[in-house]
Formats: structure tokens, sequence, C-alpha cells
């Protein structure tokens, strides 16, 4: 991937807290159209905390560094515009809504994004034709759009119908929190390939991930190692390959070295 | 709470206003001479105010129930207008002769009075305050055998009909409000559906309480013949006040063989201001007898509105292979209270009944749902499927669930669900990750979550119920 493509994220010297409490402490990350990147790191190392602050997520604040989206500043729009500009969250634990039905939300979904970017909204029947392909994409049956939001899906499921969402909102940046935790090797072969059908030179993708397992299905350009809230390493995909047998510690005692 | 749910769940009361009218007012308090002088005003006969009197002694022997779980203040018996009254104009023959002000006023409550104007399908009973004034398309049911009039005049026109049937289901001696009610009520609605008719059209009544400080006492029997059908609704609002006001109505339903009687019920009270000054107190009972075989009683209530509400719609599956239902959605915001559910009486054998209860509290409200079911011994094979869902919005708000079982056939299958969930920061942001505003997100979820319930409701009520739930529920996102 080169260095000239258009960036679509960039953050730098980022600083976030919820309650008071400092999560993000200075975190510098560029991403550009057309790339793959993943964010590794141990528990509470504050991966998730950077996916939910670009996603805008409520309870988190901004209290210093840049953080930009296709050249714009995001820190002051509601999460709801982020979406509509072409950011994408895939949820780490999908929020499960008894009896609004699966297909009345994507259709929703659809429909408030589109009017977003000035195309034509679908009415149900128009949408079933739309997405039938994005179902066939993801392996999921027509019957996932009858059932309840989530309500009742196994962890493979939910997680699909994240890619599924993401396959028909089309974002500009899709962050994947985690999509590889509960799946077993099947349901992540398929929603990697969901993923990689779906990713194109326009857009760009941000793994938030613990494990290498996934990264043997879609293939990131650069791994970053996440600790104490701050970007403190990054690499090629060897990198991951790295990680995965000797842990982190060793880039920890690396940067501190560095440090002092 | 977010400001942005903050903002969605505090809306104004669209009902508040209050209709510039000259009334017939009795003096505020409660005696036994009210009681003949409400009996007196609407010329009623000597076994009506037998009736009122017997229910009056009763009552004072009788002491105001403290188990619902609820708080307000103790409330000033003597403190109440008993009967208040939009002075005639002159004895009514059409709907020209009803007082524009009131035509207004329901033009204003979108219940339009005249026929040609009304809901297609709809006949409506108007209740203002304590008297009916005026039911349409009367004749044309009458036409079939059908009655559907205000119960003033069933008691005159019909006396035999309601001698039979009233305080058959409830008794005035079933509970401290039942008994208040059966003193002094002053008007409501009665439905005769005589053996074998299907109601060609809905039948409603529009509840409507203008009066300051005084109390609406209304009492409504639906009674269906062998082989009849009837699909009934009933609305209500109030002007918004400081001070509470005491609603404590009594409805019976009587099904005989095979009858069917669907009951709907959309309650806009007004509920009090924020701070919870003001309000309606909600205190009813309504009671249906599946008397007869393979009989069916269907309760259907939207509760949004009142400071306090306290009822709990009941069937008594008398008839072997009776069917008794109960969907429910209670919405409770600011400070509003709400204890209600159903008692499901299984008594003859096969018996079914089924409770949907749908509950949102939002603000600093507290929703519980109390419901019993009781198999007798003799109630063999009987059936009952219970769920419970609660939904609270924010942080402050109370859902409770208080079921109550008594199985005494072990033939019985009863089965009981229950599920608490919450729209909170994290929904309304997963919602929002997907383009979706806080207002649709907080729509789409409401709607969801009482759709069970909303499908048993009429089209045109479906309709309303659901722009009323818009209306406590939506607004500008600040």
């Amino acid at each position: 991937m080169s260095g000239e493509n258009k960036i679509i994220l960039e953050a730098s010297g980022l600083k976030a807290q919820i309650n008071g409490a400092s999560i993000l402490k200075g975190l510098d990350l560029c991403v550009r159209a057309g790339e793959i990147h993943a964010i590794m790191g141990k528990n509470g190392s504050g991966k998730s905390t950077f996916s939910k602050v670009v996603a805008g997520h409520p309870s988190y604040a901004v209290t210093d560094g840049k953080l930009e989206f296709l050249g714009e500043d995001l820190i002051e729009l509601a999460p709801e515009e982020r979406s509509k500009k072409g950011i994408f969250l895939g949820f780490q634990y999908p929020i499960e809504v008894p009896g609004v039905t699966n297909g009345a939300f994507l259709r929703l979904a659809y429909n408030s994004i589109q009017a977003a970017r000035g195309g034509d909204e679908l009415d149900p029947l128009e949408f079933d034709d739309f997405i039938q392909e994005k179902l066939r994409l993801l392996k999921m049956d027509s019957g996932f759009l009858d059932r309840s939001l989530n309500e009742g899906f196994s962890g493979g499921e939910k997680k699909r119908n994240e890619i599924l969402q993401m396959a028909i909102l089309e974002p500009k940046l899709a962050i994947l929190d985690e999509t590889d935790s509960g799946l077993d090797i099947d349901a992540l072969r398929i929603v990697a390939n969901g993923v990689n059908a779906i990713h194109s030179d326009d857009d760009a993708i941000v793994l938030v991930t613990h494990y290498q397992r996934l990264l043997n299905y879609i293939e990131p350009d650069f791994i970053h190692v996440m600790e104490g809230g701050k970007i403190i390493k990054t690499g090629t995909k060897e990198l991951a390959l790295e990680l995965e047998s000797k842990g982190y510690d060793w880039v920890v005692d690396e940067y501190k070295a560095k440090a002092a | 709470m977010s400001t942005a749910l903050d903002s969605i769940v505090n809306q104004p009361y669209r009902a508040g206003f209050k209709t510039d009218i000259e009334s017939d007012v009795v003096d505020k308090g409660l005696s036994e001479d009210v009681v003949r002088l409400i009996s007196k005003k609407k010329n009623e006969p000597e076994w009506m105010l037998d009736f009122r009197l017997k229910a009056y002694r009763h009552w004072l022997t009788m002491k105001e129930p403290e188990w619902p779980n609820v708080k307000y203040p103790k409330i000033d018996y003597q403190d109440i207008i008993y009967y208040a009254a939009p002075k005639p104009k002159a004895t009514k023959k059409s709907m020209d002769e009803v007082d524009p002000e009131l035509l207004k006023t329901f033009d204003k409550l979108g219940v339009p009075l005249h026929e040609r104007a009304a809901l297609a399908g709809v006949a409506v009973d108007v209740v203002f305050d304590s008297v009916s004034v005026t039911t349409t398309y009367k004749e044309k049911l009458a036409e079939q055998g059908i009655i559907f009039c205000s119960f003033s005049e069933a008691v005159k026109d019909h006396p035999d009909l309601v001698k039979k049937y009233l305080g058959s289901v409830v008794p005035y001696t079933d509970n401290f409000y039942a008994a208040l009610n059966s003193a002094v009520f002053t008007d409501g609605s009665f439905c005769f559906i005589p053996k074998g008719v299907k109601c060609p059209m809905d039948l409603s009544t529009y509840f409507r309480i203008n009066t300051q400080d005084s109390g609406q006492f209304e009492r409504t029997l639906i009674v269906a013949e062998e082989d009849a059908q009837v699909s009934y609704l009933e609305g209500c609002t109030a002007p918004q006040f400081d001070t509470n006001q005491l609603h404590a109505a009594v409805v019976e339903l009587v099904a005989l063989d095979r009858a069917d009687i669907k009951y709907s019920t959309v309650q806009n009270w007004y509920a009090g201001d924020e701070n919870g000054v003001g309000g309606i107190f909600n205190f009813v009972t309504k009671r249906g007898l599946c008397k007869g075989e393979k009989s069916k009683i269907s309760w259907t209530q939207v509760e949004t509105g009142s400071a306090v509400t306290w009822k709990y719609p009941s069937c008594i599956l008398l008839g072997d292979n009776s069917i008794g239902e109960f969907y429910s959605v209670a919405l409770t915001n600011h400070l509003q209270q709400a204890d209600t559910g159903t008692k499901m009486v299984h008594i003859g054998k096969n018996t079914r009944s089924r409770i949907i209860s749908k509950g949102i509290s939002a603000g600093r409200s507290n929703n519980s749902y109390r419901g019993l079911v009781k198999v007798s011994p003799k109630a063999e094979n009987a059936r009952n499927y219970s769920q419970c869902d609660s939904m609270l919005i924010g942080q402050v708000c109370g859902a409770h669930t208080f079921p109550y079982l008594e199985v005494d056939n072990k033939s019985a299958i009863v089965e009981h669900e229950a599920s608490t969930s919450k729209i909170g920061e994290e929904q309304l942001f997963y919602f929002a990750s997907r383009g979706i505003d806080p207002e649709e997100a907080v729509s789409m979820i409401i709607n969801g979550f009482v759709r069970d319930v909303f499908m048993h409701l009429p089209m045109e009520f479906a309709v309303e119920a659901t722009k009323l739930l818009g209306l406590k529920l939506e607004g500008s996102v600040g």
C-alpha cells in the first residue's frame, strides 16, 4: 500500500477518559484508503476504548489531541453523524433488541445512511431484493431478517450480523472490535471472507483483536501494539506471528528501554 | 440519563386543556344525602337507590387498601365533588343539540361526535364529567337488537337487564373502590348484544373529566348473550390541574355460551407534572365473567396516563373451555406510579388463560405488574401462560413483578416468563453507530417492545396508541 493514498483516519496525541479515568494517553495512528490495520494488545490496553472513541461513544471524553476523518475534525460530532459520514463500528457485544426485527432495523439503518449521502431510500420490497446478495455473502438465510435484532443469536450469528450491517452500509472506515471472539473456525472463515469481499481500495479497515488467528484470513498491512493507552510498536503482519509465540511483554520492555 | 434520552421522554400533555362550560355541580362531600341527591338528579327508580345506599353503608365499614406498591397522600373523600354535569340547554334529540363547546372539546381530542364525521365503523358514547352527553349510531345498532346507550338510559329503558347483571361480576362488597363506585356512580355505558349477533361495529366510550376537584365514577356493563360478539374500546383524558382527581370506575363484562368480548382501553388521564403535582388517581375494578362454555373475554389495555394507576382487569373462567386473555402495556414517566396486572381465575374444565404484560418505566417512575393465576380444584386441564416484560428507560425508575400462582389441581399447566431490558446509553449508541438518531431509536425499540400487545388492538386504536406512546416518549433531541 502506498503512502500517497488518501488519509481516512488520523489520530495524533489522542487522549480520552471515562468517568475521569484516563484510558487513551496520546495515541497516534494514520490509516489510509485501501489499508487494513490490526490493533493488538493486552486486556485493558485501551483497544476497545479507541474504537468507541472513534465511533463517538458518549461516555468517553476526548481531552486532548487530534482525531480526524477524511480531514474533518470528529471530536464534536454525534455518533450518528459519524456513521452517516462513513464510520462503522462492529461491536464486540452487539445489543439485543426484542421485538424489533432484524430486517426492519437493517432497513432503517440503510435508509438513514442513504438519506445522509443523498442516495435512494428503499421500501421493504426493494430492500428485500437488495439484501439477498449480502445475505449470501455471509451465508445467512433470509430467516435472519424476521428474527428480533440479535435476540437469541449465537455468538457467531451476532458477529455475522455485524458484518452484514457493514456490507449494507458500505463504510469508508470499518473498525471491527474483537469480531473474532466467540467464533468457531467455520464462522471465522465466513466472516473473514465477507470482510475481504467488502473491502476495496477506497475504504480502510481497523481490526481490534487479541489473537493472530483472524489475521490468517484477513491479511493486515500494519500491526500495532497498544499498551497503556498508546500505540507502542508498529510492524507488518510478521509481527503478529511473533506476538503469538512470544507474548506482549518483550514489546513493552523494548518500549520502556527506548523511553528510558 | 443522557440529555438526548431525557428530552425524548419528557413531552407535554396535549389533552390538558379545560373546557369553559356551565356545570351543574353538587357541593363537595359524601353522605347518604349526596347519594340520594345523585339518584334523584338522575330520576332513578327505587331499586337503584337501594343498591346505592347498600353500597354506601357497606363502604363506610371498609378500609382503603394499602397493599398496592404505590404511595400517594391520603384521599379526603369529603373533599371531592361527586356530581358535575354540563348544564343541558334542553333535552337533546340529536347531535345538533349538543352544546357546541362540547363538540369543540371532543373534536380537539380527536373524537368527532357527529356521526358523519365519526370514525368509520365505531359507535361512541361520550361521558363528560358525570354524565353521558351523546351516543352515536344508537338507532343503527338497535336494528339488530343491540343496546348501546348511557348507563342512566339503561336504568330507565332496560331495568330488567340492568337489575339482572349489575353487580353480578363485581358486587358492591368486592373492594373499597367498587363499593364507593356502586354508591355514587353517575354514568357510563351499557352494551347488550343479543343471542347470535355479531356486533357490526366497534363500540366505544370516551371519558373526559373536566371539572377540577371532581371525581369520575362511571360504570360500564357489557353483556354478550349466546354466540354474540363485540369489540369495545375505551379512551380517557382530563385537563391539567395541580390537584389530584379520583377516578374509580367499575367495569363488568358477562359472556354467555360461546360469546366473545374484546375490551380495549387506551388510558391517557392527566399524569401530573414532572414533579408529581396533580394528575388522576385511577383506581378501577374491571372484571369479566366467562359464564358460558367456550366463552372468551380478552382485555387489552394501554395505560399511559394517571398519577397513580391501580387496576387489574380480570377474568373469571367459569364456563368449561372458556378463554381469558390480558394484554397490557403500562407506561410510567416522571413520578407516575402504576400497580397493574390481572387475575385469571380458572373454575371450569379445560379453561385457558394468557397474560402478556409489558411495563415501560421512565423518569423516576415506578411500574409494578401484579398478577394472580388461580386454578380451583375442579378446573381440570387448566392452562395458563404468562409473560411479563419490563423495560427501563434511564437509571432512576423502577420495575417490579409480583406474580401469584395458586394451583389446586394437579392437571394444570401454568407457565410464567419474565424479562427486564433497558434503553440506555449502550442501546442508543448501537443504533447511533448505524446512523439512527436517538429519537428514532427509542421509538423503534419501544414499538418493538409493545408489538405483541398492540397487535391485539383494533386497527384505529393501535394507530392512536402508537401515536400516544410516541407523544409520551419522543421529542426534539436537545
